[in-house]
Formats: structure tokens, C-alpha cells, sequence
């Protein structure tokens, strides 16, 4: 090997690749300071909020999910598309491929740098981004959360789907209805960590100390990951440990549609009882086929549609995320900011038999 | 057994006589590091005129934070590749040593000093594990690490379970982001740089640095050179283990938030960019620099098309392609050569 | 480099054996012999075990239910054998298997009258076209084939994204007649489980009485020598990959008539379950050596531990933990085996001679 040549190559590329980083830090040192708040114009208005102000027109809202290929995600930002368009904003959806909080981050990053007046996003990890949204929030950026919340600080609004007391109450109260108020119950939840269920969770115990479901005994909790291979294996185990289960809850649209799918395969359909939050397509079968008496959900185009005026909303300062700070949604109507800027949609909606075929989402 | 297991067939190149061949095949191969070189050069000036917003200093501190882990796993697996071997258990080790750092931090009461140092050893342990197998047992390092990739993620899945530790200090997560005062490269970029060196020193400039190209080339050979190839290889393993460890505590630190799904996928980019890099599968191939410059690359590829608002899922065709060209380009172009000049030659044999 | 060899280079290239290559290759055939036997004992502990702790375990749901949820891994361990044995390995399956699933519901979804059939004939088309893209590469432009699956692992799955873009696909799209397929039993056994036995017959007989068949074996035990024998090797290796891909696409097809529900994302992470359900089952990774049987086998045995830990209530995340040390045990107890058998032969061949 001639190592002369070899030294004068390496030499060579390491003065470019040099070169390369230097150049790159010198354009960084003067232009710092690169964000797009022009079309923002004032927004930057910490003052108070101006219920009166009108929503601005041609408003860049971005929509970030927790991962592109989710479908629930693909309903929720087409809802936000509806309500940018709406409004004449620029509507965009981007993200990564997989649910992880890093590349959210890029994400966020980018899209500080494309300088957004207003990020949507549904976050994977509460702290992972924060970092990247504080940064975008002090580039100039309105950021709101959905679905799935981030420290209240790092952003200005969450919209909720619904209180949490709104599911528990909700969900424990259908499967009560449904196994005729006692028995043993089980609960196929999503991932340990996700902070909405286990909030959710936590109400449900609560609300199951009530005289009214003193016969209803919570055996266990299950977690299937949102895994759909994972929540039907766990749904079986679930009704081999447990052979006088009568009723199982299922708050993620994964889970429910697994263990639908097993209940409707196996000898325990229709008794073994199963609700929880699900999509009116995905559970379709099973209503219909007797697996599934009734379940529930919000809307996710609703919501997509509510965060995406959320956003405007605080772009055009009419709200600044304070508590009591009141807003117009489109078709929607008016909502009001609730304590640590929390807007919540509604009470979900139940569906059965009589009425799932009015819903496609 | 240098190149274990699942290659298809050694390089034809190999097998093949001829002194003038392999003349040519040098040459075009130290020549790979300054395609890429090139190419990362091109990519750069083309999204800095065609992307908005691409040649910031913000967005260059984008950039450059996202590459650092891709980086530092990178340095080791360029020495491992070279031997011969392969380390896919990287962003597994990456992921538990995060949740190990978090696990302490929430129930130990050590300070994070401490924590980072314990890491750090922790990661030369499950660099060491992989070691004793490849070595030790004499097993083919790909089986291993794919064993060990899924043993350590299952590991950091049952460190924290699903939950995640969030709470640490704000000025260490905020240290990890700073940049170097009046320019906007990241302050992590400084230890990358020396480490990046000593790694090149010793890959370039040192005898144990040639040994491992011999062992790439030829374990047997390379024993017969003094140097003995299990317990460099060990090290090798043990090296990456601890490299991991560092990315683990930058990874936790940067993202304010240890949990177990961290870095997943990243072992498949940092290959990826090893082998744009320049750096032979079969071993025996290729340098740091065009290593560093591959990293690079892909970082602005992807950030230049993230900008452009080129959607996530061509992103994943594009790195699948890249890793696809960058092992087949090499091998035709060789071959092409190799044809020419082996046409060249026998025409003035038959006239 | 010793492995367990199965003594197919001699019975390949026509020679008769000669007596004591007859007699290492009882030897081995036993070794593996005993290999499945472990499995199999290992497998009937695992069941005891569970049993014990919760008798419904083995009741006849149950048992139902553990024959589908591994029919899918099955026909995919099963294409990897041929794989694995030539040398090789094929990490791009479970993106194969995501895009001709999303590719079946696809088909239902723009042309409901499909009859299933023809959907099943498409998909391992598709599949078999995926394998002849991973195949050309690899013996065209003779790189490893780890690095080409690695690349189409991402390119395929990207092509399922991007034409799947956050789409569903779900039960009610599908017609019934083919969802059937996916839970339908006959004689309590499902029928998914019993197409995975065919596959599994017919792989295991082809790699054991068809002379191709053998010099998979061959080239996996040294890729020179075979080649110098005469044996096609770049055309074997590319019908190989061919064929699991057509397997990885049958499953895909099984996958859609299974679950029902269906988006991008299907299949993602499976090919190191394939590859575990492989190693596990005695198809050694450094090719030359492994059975059919043993890779279903292992991918059994892999199935089960999943529904075991869920019925014994251990914590899920155990379960990835529990796959990668499979690996590394199965790996290490080859090598073992292999050290084994070569000092006794050498015992042997000096008594021979």
C-alpha cells in the first residue's frame, strides 16, 4: 500500500470535510435567529388574549402524529386538513414512519426551521419533546397537542378527545350493562406507560367502588402494546387464567379489535363480554355478529378539526392558552380553555347495533 | 473464519489472478472515499441553492445532533467491519445502557457523575458478552449479535418496563444540546472529533491498526503477524459496547427521557452508513474519513429531503436503496473495470 | 470452520459412499435426529409446565389457538431453511410479507368479486417477484446477502407505506368466504395450520431426496467446492430466494385472511422471530445443515412461549429477552455439538483407516 498517497488523500479529505463544518458554522453564527414569524405578523402578543381578534388567513398549520401509518391519525389530521381549509390556512402532515419520540424530534426541528406558525402534534414520549417544541415555541411557533399530551409547559393547548372521568365513567358503566352488573372483569389495556390509559384506568378502579358496581370484581390488567398479535394472545391468556371472566374493557382501538377478533373465533363469543374504544369499521364485524353488544369513541376527525382551530385560534391571538379563554371551532362551536390549557371535546359516542352503520371512520 | 456465514459468495475478485487487476481495483477502491466525499460535497451545495431553510446555522445544529450517535457507534463498527465481523446488537446496547442510567438515577441514589461512569462500564460488559461468544466460542459474530440485539432490548424492556424516567437534571439535558459559544456546532461535536481521531490514529497509523485489515483479510495470515486476532477482536466487541454506553447517556440526556424503545432501528443506519462509507462487508476495505464523510451524507440526504417535505415513507426507500447502491456500485464498477483491463491486456497478447 | 455436515456433498455429486462417510453420516443424521427430539421434549416440558400452573391450557380452544398463531411462522421458518442452509439468510420476509398482505386486501378492496384463489395465486406471485428482486441482486451482482436484505427490508416496507399511506384495510372489505380460510378448522385442526404442514412436508422432502435439494447443502458447506463439482451455484441461490419469497408471500396471504384488519405495518420486526424460529430449531447459521422439520419445530416452540408467558401472567417484556438468549443458546449448543462430533470422527476415521 503506498502510504504517501494514501496520506496525502487522507489529508485532502479531511481539509474538505473541515472545510465542510466550518462553512457551515460560519452561515450559522449571523443568521441565528432564522424564523418565519413574518406571517405571524404580532402574534407574538403576550399581553392577553383578543377575543375579538379575527382568524388570520393563509396561517401555516403542520400536523404531526405519533406516526404517519397509523389510520386513527390518517382520520384526525384529514379532520384538521377540513378545518385549515376552512379557515385558508396551509395545511401540512408530516412524520416519521415509526411511533418513536427521536424522530419526532427531527421533525419538530424541521419544522421550526420551515418556520410553521402552528405545530399539531400527538406526542410519543410526554419529556422526549419538549426540547424541540420549546425551541419551536420560542422560534415563533403556537403549539398545540391532541390525543396524547406532553408536559403542560411545552405547549400552549391540549385538546383532549374527553375527560378522563368522561371514559371511565362511560366504559364502566357498558360493561356493567352488558354482563348485568356482576362478575369478574378484566381490563386489555395498550402500553404500561401510556399516560391516558393509565389515567383512565386509575378512574375506572375509582369508579368501580361505587355501591352501584360493588358486584363487579377488576381481576387483572393486561397490556398488549397496541400490538395486534400481542393484545389477541393476551385476550386469550386473559380467558384461560381466568375461567369466570365475564366481561373484559379494552380502552385502545388495537386491543379492542384483537380481542374482538379471538372472542368472535372462539367458544366464548357472545359470553364473554367486550367494550371499549374502538372504530366503527374495525368493530363493524363484531357488532354485528353478536361478539360485541356496544362501544365507544369520540370522533378523531372531530378532533383533528378542534386542535387545527385550537391552533388558529392562537395564531391570530384570540386565545393565548389561559384558563376561561373562549374560541369558535367551525361546525364545532364554542369551546373554553380549562385549567392547564386543556380543551376537551365531548362525551364519546356509544355505538351498537342501531347505529354504527351511520359512522365510516 | 473471517468472513462467517451469510455472505453469498467471497468476491470474485479474490479468487481471480492477475497483480494488474488488483492494482486497479485499489485504486478505484481508496478512491471510493473520495466519491463520497464528493458526493456528500454535491449534496450539501445542492440543498444549501434548492432546499429553503437548509443552510442555516439552526438547521446545521439540527443536522449535527441528530448524526453525533449515528457517529460515535459508527468509529468502532468501521474497525469491527474490517476485521471481518459485525456488531448488530449496537442500538440495543444503546437502548438498555439508557434504561439502566434511568433505573439508577430513579433507585440508586449515586450521583449522575457516577451513573455515567457505571454506564459506560455496563456497555463494555455487553460489548464484552458479545466478545466472549464471537471469540471465545468461535461463534460467527452476525448469529451472535442478532441474538444479543433482541436479548439486550428485551433486557431494557424489563429495566423500566414500559415506563419512562424523565427527571433529570435540567442543566445536564440542557448541556448536551449547547453549542460551542458564537458558532452553532453542537458542543458534543468536540469529544466526536478526538475520538473519531484516536480511532483513525490507531486504524491508520498504528500496527494493531494494519493487523486488523490483515485479519479482514485473512485471520490466518494476520496470526502469523504476532498479533493475536481472538483478543483484538474481543476488544473490538468491548470497544462498541462501551461507545454505546457514551451514545446511550448522550441519547438519554439529549431526549430528557430514558426509556426502552430508544434508538431502536439505529443499528441498520449506522451499517448503512459504514458501508456508504466505503467499508467492505467481506472485510479487509476501507476508511475512517470515508466513513465519516458517509455519515454525513446521509444525515444531509435525509434532512435536505425532510425539508423539501419529501414524505417519511420515501425517506425509508431512499436509505434502503442507499444501502443496496453502496455495496452493488462498488462490486460492478470493479467488475467493468476489471473486464476492460483485462480486454486491454489480452489484445496485445493476440496480435 | 466445522459444522455438522450432512454428509450431502457425497450423495450430491453421485460417488458412492464410501464406509466411513456412510458411517459419519448416520452419525450426523442421528445428531439431528436428536436435535428435533430435544425440541420436542423441550416443547412438551414448556406445555407441562404451563398445564400445571392452568388446566385450561391444554383444553381444545387453546390448542386451537396455539396451531394458528404459529402457522404463519412456520411456512416463513420453513422458507428461511432453504435460505440459511445455502449461506445465506433473507432478512427482507416479514417486508414481504407486509406488502402482498396490504396487497391482498388491496386487490378485495378495488375487485370484491375475487374469488380467493386467485387472490392466494397473486399474492405468492408477488411474493415470489420480491424473492426475485432479493435473488438477482444477490447472485448477479454477488453481494451478501445480508446487506441486499437489509436494503430491501427497508425499501419494500417503504414501498407498502408509501402505497398503504395510512390506509386500513379492514375485515368487513374482505369477502367472508376468505376470512373463513383464516379461522376455519377442519376437524378441530385450522386450516391454516394444515397448509403450514404441507409447506413443511414438502420443503422437508425436497431438501432431503431431491438431488437439487442436496446440493443446497452443499453449497452451504463450501461454496467453491460445490461450484468446482459442477453445481450450479448462482442459479440455486436465486431459485432459493424465489421460493421464499413465494412462501413469504403465502404467508402474507394467510396473514390478511387471519387478522382481517390490516395496514402497513403488518409484519414489521418478524424477521428476527424467523430467523430465532430457525437457529432454535438446529438450522445452523453458517449454512450446510439444518431440516425443515426442526426450523417448524422451532418456530412451535417459539409460538408457545409467547402464549405461555401471557397464560402464566409473566411480564410481556420478558418474552423478546427470552427469544434472544433462545438464540444464543441454540447457537452455542450447535457449535458444541459440532466440536463434538468432529474429534469423534477424527477418533473414528483413524480407526478406519
Amino acid at each position: 500500500m503506498s502510504a504517501y498517497r494514501r496520506g496525502l488523500r487522507v489529508g485532502a479529505t479531511s481539509l474538505t470535510l473541515a472545510a465542510l463544518l466550518l462553512s457551515a458554522a460560519a452561515c450559522g453564527g449571523t443568521t441565528r435567529d432564522n424564523s418565519g414569524n413574518d406571517a405571524g405578523g404580532g402574534t407574538q402578543a403576550s399581553g392577553g388574549a383578543n377575543p375579538d381578534a379575527a382568524i388570520k388567513e393563509g396561517l401555516k398549520i403542520a400536523f404531526l402524529p405519533k406516526q404517519l401509518n397509523n389510520p386513527y391519525f390518517t382520520v384526525s389530521d384529514n379532520g384538521g386538513k377540513d378545518a385549515v381549509t376552512e379557515i385558508k390556512g396551509e395545511f401540512k402532515e408530516v412524520g416519521p414512519s415509526e411511533a418513536s419520540a427521536s424522530s419526532q424530534v427531527s421533525y419538530i426541528n424541521t419544522l421550526s426551521q420551515q418556520g410553521m406558525d402552528v405545530i399539531v402534534t400527538s406526542a410519543n414520549d410526554p419529556n422526549a419533546i419538549c426540547g424541540a417544541l420549546n425551541q419551536a415555541k420560542a422560534a415563533g411557533a403556537k403549539i398545540v397537542t391532541f390525543d396524547s399530551d406532553t408536559k403542560p409547559e411545552c405547549r400552549q393547548i391540549f385538546v383532549n378527545q374527553v375527560t378522563a372521568e368522561g371514559i371511565a365513567e362511560n366504559q364502566v358503566k357498558l360493561i356493567s350493562q352488558q354482563i348485568g352488573g356482576e362478575g369478574e372483569i378484566a381490563i386489555l389495556s395498550a402500553t404500561a406507560n401510556a399516560t391516558n390509559q393509565n389515567a383512565w384506568i386509575a378512574l375506572m378502579k375509582d369508579e368501580l367502588k361505587k355501591p352501584e358496581y360493588s358486584k363487579i370484581k377488576l381481576v387483572t390488567v393486561a397490556y398488549g402494546n397496541d400490538d395486534d398479535q400481542k393484545s389477541f394472545q393476551e385476550t386469550q391468556g386473559l380467558l384461560q387464567s381466568y375461567p369466570n371472566l365475564k366481561g373484559i374493557i379494552s380502552p385502545t382501538t388495537v386491543g379492542v379489535a384483537a380481542a374482538g377478533r379471538y372472542l368472535s373465533g372462539s367458544q366464548y363469543k357472545g359470553k364473554v363480554k367486550l367494550t371499549g374504544l374502538g372504530t366503527p369499521n374495525q368493530m363493524r364485524q363484531y357488532v354485528k355478529d353478536g361478539t360485541v353488544d356496544a362501544f365507544a369513541l369520540w370522533s378523531p376527525a372531530d378532533l383533528g378539526y378542534l386542535a387545527a382551530y385550537a391552533g388558529a385560534a392562537l395564531a391570530s391571538g384570540q386565545i393565548t392558552g389561559a384558563e376561561g379563554d373562549k374560541f369558535k371551532a367551525g361546525k364545532l362551536g364554542e369551546f373554553t380553555v380549562g385549567k392547564d390549557g386543556v380543551v376537551v371535546l365531548g362525551p364519546p359516542t356509544v355505538f351498537d347495533k342501531n347505529n354504527i352503520d351511520q359512522f365510516q371512520f | 473464519m473471517a468472513h462467517d456465514s451469510l455472505y453469498a459468495a467471497p468476491p470474485a475478485v479474490e479468487a481471480e489472478p492477475g497483480a494488474g487487476r488488483l492494482a486497479t481495483l485499489r485504486g478505484l477502491l481508496g478512491s471510493w472515499d473520495a466519491v463520497i466525499v464528493g458526493a456528500l460535497v454535491v449534496a450539501v451545495l445542492v440543498a444549501g441553492l434548492t432546499v429553503e431553510n437548509f443552510a442555516t446555522g439552526r438547521n446545521a445544529q439540527f443536522l449535527l445532533l441528530d448524526l453525533v450517535p449515528l457517529a460515535l457507534i459508527a468509529l468502532p463498527m468501521t474497525l469491527i467491519v474490517i476485521t471481518g465481523e459485525i456488531d448488530l446488537s449496537v442500538a440495543s446496547m444503546v437502548g438498555l445502557c439508557s434504561t439502566l442510567m434511568g433505573q439508577l438515577w430513579l433507585s440508586s441514589g449515586l450521583s449522575l457523575e457516577l451513573i455515567c461512569v457505571l454506564v459506560v462500564l455496563l456497555g463494555a460488559v455487553l460489548g464484552a458478552v458479545n466478545g466472549l461468544f464471537v471469540t471465545g466460542f468461535g461463534l460467527p459474530s452476525l448469529a451472535v449479535t442478532i441474538g444479543t440485539l433482541a436479548l439486550y432490548r428485551g433486557l431494557s424492556f424489563v429495566v423500566l418496563g414500559d415506563q419512562a424516567v424523565a427527571d433529570f437534571p435540567a442543566d445536564w439535558t440542557a448541556a448536551v444540546v449547547r453549542n460551542i459559544p458564537g458558532t452553532s456546532i453542537p458542543v458534543v461535536v468536540v469529544p466526536l472529533l478526538l475520538l473519531a481521531l484516536v480511532f483513525g490514529v490507531v486504524l491508520h497509523a498504528t500496527p494493531a491498526g494494519r493487523a486488523l485489515y490483515a485479519m479482514g483479510n485473512n485471520d490466518q495470515a494476520a496470526t502469523f503477524t504476532g498479533v493475536s486476532v481472538a483478543r483484538t477482536k474481543f476488544w473490538l466487541f468491548v470497544v462498541s459496547g462501551a461507545v454505546c454506553g457514551l451514545v446511550g447517556i448522550f441519547w438519554t440526556l439529549r431526549y430528557a427521557s430514558a426509556r426502552g424503545d430508544n434508538a431502536t432501528g439505529l443499528e441498520l443506519t449506522v451499517v448503512t452508513a459504514v458501508l456508504l462509507g466505503g467499508v467492505s462487508i467481506f472485510g479487509g476495505r476501507g476508511a475512517l474519513l470515508g466513513v465519516l464523510a458517509g455519515v454525513l451524507l446521509l444525515g444531509v440526504l435525509r434532512n435536505a429531503l425532510q425539508l423539501a417535505d419529501v414524505d417519511a415513507n420515501a425517506l425509508t426507500i431512499v436509505t434502503g436503496t442507499l444501502l443496496i447502491a453502496s455495496v452493488v456500485l462498488p462490486n460492478a464498477v470493479a467488475d467493468i473495470r476489471a473486464r476492460l483491463h483485462r480486454r486491454r491486456q489480452r489484445r496485445p497478447v493476440a496480435s | 470452520m466445522s459444522r455438522t455436515d450432512t454428509g450431502a456433498p457425497e450423495r450430491a455429486t453421485g460417488n458412492a459412499p464410501t464406509e466411513p462417510d456412510r458411517r459419519r453420516h448416520g452419525l450426523t443424521e442421528r445428531l439431528l435426529a436428536v436435535r428435533e427430539l430435544s425440541l420436542l421434549i423441550a416443547l412438551g416440558l414448556l406445555v407441562l409446565v404451563t398445564t400445571v400452573r392452568n388446566d385450561r391450557f391444554l383444553s381444545g380452544q387453546s390448542v386451537k389457538d396455539l396451531l394458528l398463531g404459529c402457522a404463519i411462522l412456520v411456512i416463513l421458518a420453513v422458507g428461511q431453511t432453504l435460505v440459511i442452509v445455502t449461506r445465506n439468510v433473507d432478512l427482507s420476509v416479514g417486508s414481504i410479507l407486509g406488502l402482498v398482505a396490504f396487497a391482498t386486501g388491496s386487490l378485495f378492496l378495488s375487485a370484491p368479486g375475487t374469488p380467493w384463489p386467485v387472490a392466494l395465486v397473486l399474492g405468492v406471485a408477488l411474493g415470489a417477484l420480491c424473492g426475485v428482486v432479493n435473488g438477482g441482486l444477490i447472485a448477479v451482482a454477488r453481494v451478501p446477502a445480508l446487506v441486499i436484505t437489509l436494503g430491501t427490508l427497508y425499501a419494500f416496507r417503504g414501498v407498502d407505506y408509501y402505497w398503504a399511506s395510512g390506509r386500513q384495510i379492514n375485515a368487513a372489505d374482505m369477502p367472508s368466504s376468505f376470512l373463513r380460510l383464516g379461522n376455519q378448522t377442519v376437524l378441530g385442526v385450522p386450516v391454516l395450520f394444515l397448509v403450514a404442514l404441507v409447506v413443511v412436508a414438502v420443503v422437508g422432502f425436497y431438501l432431503r431426496s431431491y438431488r437439487s435439494g442436496r446440493e443446497l447443502y452443499a453449497i452451504g458447506s463450501e461454496p467453491a467446492a460445490a461450484r468446482l463439482s459442477g453445481i450450479p451455484v448462482g442459479r440455486r441461490v436465486f431459485a432459493v430466494f424465489v421460493a421464499n419469497g413465494a412462501l413469504a408471500g403465502l404467508a402474507g396471504v394467510l396473514y390478511a385472511a387471519r387478522f382481517g384488519t390490516l395496514d402497513a405495518a403488518a409484519g414489521t420486526g418478524l424477521e428476527l422471530q424467523v430467523v430465532a424460529a430457525a437457529v432454535v430449531g438446529g438450522v445452523a447459521i453458517f449454512g450446510g445443515s439444518g431440516s425443515a422439520y426442526g426450523a417448524a419445530l422451532g418456530a412451535v416452540l417459539l409460538t408457545t412461549i409467547g402464549s405461555s408467558l401471557a397464560v402464566l401472567r409473566i411480564d410481556p417484556f420478558w418474552q423478546q429477552a427470552v427469544v434472544g438468549a433462545l438464540i444464543l443458546a441454540a447457537i452455542g449448543l450447535d457449535r458444541l455439538l459440532a466440536l463434538r462430533v468432529a474429534a469423534r470422527l477424527r477418533g473414528r476415521s483413524a480407526h478406519g483407516a
